[in-house]
């Protein structure tokens, strides 16, 4: 039974992880990205639709990719090289990845997906417990963990990151520097975007293989908030993820054991607990603005 | 003697610089006259290291730069002098490649070269350090330090170059501190620090001493001479004539943009270098008799503090301060050490505590700002575009957004505007402080900085407030300007107001100060009268005797004697 928990609350936990960790390295780079959300859901339904035309669940993962990539290029090009609003552009891809993901994901629904296969390393996942929980997952999830340790030793261990952190930090200084603040926070759109849209075909390959509509369900605008809660410290996203999953998870079994709450109060219950890590974050403002980059948000136009 | 000097020099550590103050002093002049044909360097023969002709650059309608020749020899600190928006800085930039100019030739040693960015500057041996310093507060030193260099290697290894080359030129430094926890002074090491791993040929620094208390600034100097002595040039950008006078070989003097002469400082006057700079003889304040603080005590501060809102900001604990009618009260410090805290909790943007802040004998520290306004008090903060005016909202609005509710009818009938009224009041402040605009009413931001300083000013003074509280009254405003701001400081002292002038401009306080209070870290030192003040005094408080001398007066206030 707990084994049996843990591994949903794996499962949960993981796109949300995904989408966190792409998001954390676009907002070091002093860029607010609210489009997670419909980045996610471009990636649910193209994700979805490469796997079902071919057959293969890496190339949907591959498309997925790609498909986030595209709306964070959308979205990059506005914000950084015509300086719209970074908060209502966001929004609006929101908008426009739900309304676009309904649109293309017409001809999928009921659909039967394609799961990605589990990647069983053998005779390790035959220890009991231990075994299924480790080492019996689909490939994703290690995708997951293992893009959180290369971000953590990016950022933090190597020039790229440092030259990330610091065009986050103070936008003027890096370019009298003369780095390209632009390309820089554009590459670390796209990558944020890749992250999203990975995060969005693992809910339509893996989580939930079918496609239904709006079925990142919000999923977005936790992962933005796990940043924050995280304070833009990649380890702390982990922590964050599993909490987060845990608490979905939660849900469903509290339901299934009939404990007499409203299920639409179980079902809200992610979204409290983002709000109420939200609320005790931003009390200890010394906490968040330490590691905030100063710049987030902020629109750098070179005056040359 | 060059060398015993620079012997003395690398024995001081920290703690021991400000106590010898006043002896360093001395060393750097004499150091000064020794370095001049002590080092053994022609300065003037040989290729010059940078030459510059007809550099133009241009922003819209304004000519920041128009046919400028520049040319610095090795091993030479060469001054660049001029007023405000004479295009120093434009110019400087143009050397560092982050600005292109527009038309004019640049040779490095002889060789025509173009700088498209400053990569390409560093690479040639151009470094820079600042005005407003280009540091990552997120990063600690050694990551700072790394984004600059090409090569950095690995951080450990530049960690210990840091130190090394730190401490060999007395200007220690600890690699792994984050640089928002460190004081500015500190930072501008760092920067410097920074310049010298590159090996510079060439190092421009764009007013470094304005955030220096003045024994810093001597420490300054010397590391300065001693880079000339090792051949490598400085471009140093200064307002501050006196300096320049002591510690450069040659001057470029530019006025609205145009180069007007060259000259030896040290053979000049403070008086003629200032007549270059600005056309015409500078208006000098008037002289006055410092008045006796015989007023009523119209500003009590007693046992301010708060805390600090942000990890960046300054804390504020135990300030007392009382400011009479008739006088100006001046407070010293380096920035960053409390002033726009203090200030905001004067002015009412920051709430206290109501009995720590009194405006004539009435508590007010939980008063809002328009209240303090109508009790007649007004108020300057340092940063005049942002928070003294809207950068996009023309100059009347600007005027109703302060004046609104003090009695000049700006709100007529059913609590509508008056813009006749609002326009009439601005046309009154442009005439009275010759605010210079290129069309009626413009936007704030379309104002140059002095001029926007001068109508930012005017808008308070106009009224005839009285209490004044004024943060960097004169900062980055031309001679002429500031000399007519401090005159009507003195002017609205006298005639019955509490002033009081927060400033890090130690010439300026001399000027309209009838008493002197330095605040260091959060604290603030006794005001004492102008006339027991000296520049070494305010030097050692600014450095941190403040919080000495307040824990001083703190014991004998409580009576507990020397026990702490």
């Amino acid at each position: 039974m707990f084994e049996a928990v843990l591994l949903t609350v794996i499962t949960a936990a993981t796109p949300l992880l995904i989408a966190a960790i792409g998001e954390l390295v676009v907002e070091r780079s002093g860029v607010l990205n609210l489009g997670v959300e419909g980045m996610m859901i471009m990636g649910a339904v193209v994700g979805f639709g490469a796997a079902n035309l071919t057959g293969s669940g890496t190339v949907g993962a591959l498309a997925a990719i790609l498909a986030g990539m595209g709306m964070s290029a959308i979205f990059g090009l506005l914000v950084l090289y015509l300086a719209t609003n970074q908060v209502a552009t966001g929004l609006a891809l929101t908008i426009l990845g739900l309304g676009l993901s309904g649109l293309i994901g017409e001809a999928f629904i009921g659909v039967p997906g394609l799961k990605l296969p589990r990647l069983e390393i053998a005779g390790l996942s035959d220890i009991p417990f231990f075994g299924p929980v480790v080492f019996n997952q689909d490939a994703l999830v290690y995708v997951g963990l293992g893009l959180v340790a290369i971000v953590s030793y990016v950022l933090f261990r190597t020039r790229a990151g440092l030259i990330l952190r610091a065009v986050g930090d103070n936008h003027g200084s890096a370019h009298a520097l003369g780095y390209s603040v632009l390309k820089v926070r554009f590459l670390a759109v796209l990558f944020g975007g890749g992250c999203a849209g990975l995060a969005g075909g693992y809910m339509s390959l893996a989580y939930t293989p079918q496609w239904v509509e709006n079925m990142t369900a919000g999923r977005g605008w936790i992962a933005l908030a796990l940043v924050v809660f995280a304070s833009w410290l990649p380890v702390r996203v982990v922590a964050g993820a599993y909490l987060f999953g845990a608490v979905t998870v939660l849900t469903f079994h509290a339901q299934a054991q009939g404990l007499g709450i409203p299920s639409q109060f179980l079902s809200s219950l992610p979204y409290l607990a983002t709000i109420v890590v939200l609320v005790i974050i931003s009390a200890n403002r010394r906490l968040t603005l330490v590691n905030t980059p100063a710049c987030l948000g902020k629109p750098f136009v070179p005056d040359r | 003697m060059g060398r015993k000097v620079l012997q003395k020099w690398q024995d001081l550590d920290d703690k021991a610089a400000g106590a010898r103050g006043t002896g360093q002093l001395s060393d750097v002049k004499t150091m000064s006259a020794a370095g001049a044909d002590g080092a053994g360097i022609d300065r003037s023969a040989g290729t010059p290291l940078l030459e510059a002709f007809g550099l133009t650059k241009r922003f819209g309608d304004i000519l920041a730069n128009e046919s400028v020749d520049l040319r610095i020899n090795q091993g030479e600190i060469h001054a660049l002098l001029g007023e405000n928006g004479a295009g120093k800085s434009t110019l400087v930039k143009s050397f560092y490649g982050s600005l292109e100019p527009d038309s004019g030739e640049i040779f490095w040693l002889g060789k025509r070269v173009r700088i498209d960015n400053p990569s390409e500057a560093r690479r040639l041996g151009i470094g820079m350090v600042f005005q407003h310093f280009s540091l990552f507060e997120a990063l600690t030193v050694v990551e700072n330090i790394a984004l600059a260099l090409p090569k950095p290697g690995p951080m450990g290894e530049l960690a210990r170059r840091i130190r090394t080359i730190s401490e060999d030129y007395g200007l220690p430094l600890n690699p792994d501190d984050v640089v928002a926890d460190l004081p500015v002074g500190i930072r501008q090491r760092i920067e410097i620090i920074r310049c010298l791993l590159q090996e510079p040929r060439l190092i421009i620094m764009d007013e470094p001493t304005s955030v220096l208390t003045p024994q810093e600034a001597d420490r300054l100097f010397v590391t300065l001479q001693r880079l000339a002595s090792e051949g490598c040039a400085v471009l140093y950008i200064s307002h501050r004539l006196e300096e320049v006078q002591r510690i450069c070989h040659h001057a470029t003097i530019l006025r609205h943009g145009r180069k007007v002469a060259e000259c030896d400082p040290s053979l000049e006057t403070a008086g003629s270098l200032a007549r270059m700079m600005v056309g015409a003889e500078v208006a000098h304040v008037s002289a006055r008799d410092t008045a006796p603080a015989t007023g009523p005590v119209r500003l009590r501060l007693t046992g301010l503090s708060a805390s600090a809102l942000t990890p960046f900001a300054t804390a504020l604990s135990g300030i007392d301060l009382e400011v009479h009618g008739g006088e100006v009260v001046a407070i010293a410090g380096v920035a960053g050490n409390g002033q726009g805290e203090l200030f905001d909790v004067i002015s009412g943007e920051r709430e206290v505590p109501s009995a720590m802040i009194q405006l004539d004998d009435m508590p007010c520290g939980h008063r809002s700002i328009t209240w303090r306004r109508q009790k007649s008090a007004a108020f300057v903060p340092e940063e005049r575009l942002g928070h003294g005016s809207v950068p996009g909202l023309e100059l009347s609005g600007n005027v109703t957004l302060t004046r609104h509710s003090t009695g000049d009818g700006l709100i007529a009938t059913l609590g509508l505007l008056s813009r006749q009224a609002a326009h009439a009041l601005e046309k009154k402040i442009k005439g009275t402080y010759d605010v210079r605009m290129s069309h009626d009413n413009p936007e704030a931001r379309s104002l140059s900085g002095g001029n926007l300083q001068k109508f930012v000013v005017g808008r308070e003074l106009d009224r005839n407030p009285g209490i004044l509280v004024i943060n960097q009254p004169t900062w980055g405003v031309d001679a002429g300007a500031a000399a007519l701001i401090r005159q009507a400081l003195i002017d609205l002292a006298r005639s019955g107001s509490a002033v009081l002038v927060i400033s890090q401009d130690l010439d300026e306080i001399f000027e309209v100060a009838d008493r002197i209070a330095v605040i260091s870290r959060g604290m603030l030192s006794r005001a004492e009268p102008v006339a027991e003040m000296t520049r070494e005094r305010i030097g050692l408080l600014m450095a941190g005797g403040a919080e000495d001398e307040s824990a001083r007066q703190a014991t004998s206030r409580t009576g507990a004697g020397g026990a702490a």
